[in-house]
């Protein structure tokens, strides 16, 4: 998954994915509605994404109801704060670097 | 994947990464601190709460204690309606100053592009609420039992802990104005008398400073572009 070369993670190549990442590493618990609110998107691209940190086991969904609606709501697992941090620290690393 | 890391120039590439820390910091912040509390809601609520003052002084002073001295005692009819007369206007205040910091704040955060009521606003409106209302419940509970005295002290000390504990989901320097507020409280606590006049610095001067400061620092014209 990893670019060995840089160390930085592929699956955060992506900006929405990237963004999830970082609203989820600061919060315990947020919806999909406050999700799309917060990166701006729509509402297939956003459940993509969504799909495929959690098929990565980086992010956990909780399916609950608010009443009758549906509210899922999202929180980053172990794995995902892991690959989070390393991929924030390989940026890092490559912005120190260069310089 | 290698080809274009290798061909992309290097400058380039950090700009690209420097964009993308910016842009985790820039989310990490918007999404767990409401920053649009606007510093002119902090005016207004200063301004609603000094006239409050004004005219609770004046009742008090004016009608109350002028009836006091012209018929020599105080008769409990008499301060029956004026508890009732301070509780009306107090609430009046609260409802002004709530409603101003409202709008204010609605303004800025239209203005930011942000919808009011999100995550972050939901959260710092709970965290506010809970020291408000177990206050309020107090406060109404001492007026119930007639002890008037610690009113003043107790909303000044329930306020300066909501604000402390509101800090936590909004801009931090709010934990400074709550700081003020709980000190002014504990010390009214040896000045009973005079807890209009504290009230009256807690609420109004500080709330009109810090308004003042926060409107300089985060929302002056000029640093408009800059704003995040």
């Amino acid at each position: 998954m990893k670019n060995p070369i840089t160390g930085l993670n592929k699956i955060f190549d992506n900006r929405i994915r990237l963004g999830v990442m970082s609203v989820l590493a600061v919060n315990d618990e947020v919806s999909f509605n406050d999700l799309k609110q917060m990166l701006e998107v729509t509402d297939g691209n956003l459940a993509t994404h969504l799909v495929s940190l959690e098929e990565n086991g980086y992010i956990k969904v909780h399916k609950g109801f608010i009443g009758r609606k549906t509210n899922t709501t999202y929180s980053v697992t172990k794995n995902g704060e892991k690959a989070f941090s390393e991929h924030i620290a390989a940026l890092e690393n490559m912005i120190k670097g260069v310089r | 994947m290698y080809f274009k890391v290798l061909f992309m120039s290097e400058q380039n590439q950090t700009t690209e990464r420097l964009q993308e820390v910016k842009d985790i910091r820039r989310l990490m912040e918007r999404s767990s601190r409401f920053i649009s509390l606007s510093g002119l809601s902090g005016v207004a609520a200063g301004v609603f709460a000094l006239t409050g003052a004004a005219i609770a002084r004046y009742i008090i002073f004016k009608n109350y204690y002028t009836e006091y001295i012209d018929r020599g005692f105080f008769a409990s009819n008499d301060f029956n309606s004026l508890k009732w007369q301070l509780i009306v206007l107090s609430a009046g205040v609260f409802a002004a100053a709530f409603f101003s910091a409202f709008y204010f704040t609605w303004r800025k955060s239209s203005r930011q592009g942000f919808s009011l009521w999100n995550l972050t606003s939901r959260r710092l409106f709970w965290n506010m609420t809970i020291p408000l209302v177990a206050g309020g419940v107090f406060i109404l509970g001492m007026l119930q039992y007639d002890e008037w005295r610690f009113v003043a002290p107790s909303c000044l000390l329930f306020y300066g802990l909501a604000l402390v504990n509101a800090s936590k989901y909004t801009l931090t320097d709010i934990r400074y104005l709550g700081y003020c507020e709980i000190i002014l409280g504990l010390i009214n606590m040896q000045w009973i008398g005079y807890g209009l006049y504290f009230w009256a610095v807690g609420f109004g001067i500080l709330h009109i400073v810090y308004g003042i400061v926060m409107w300089w620092k985060y929302e002056r014209p000029l640093t408009a572009e800059g704003e995040t």
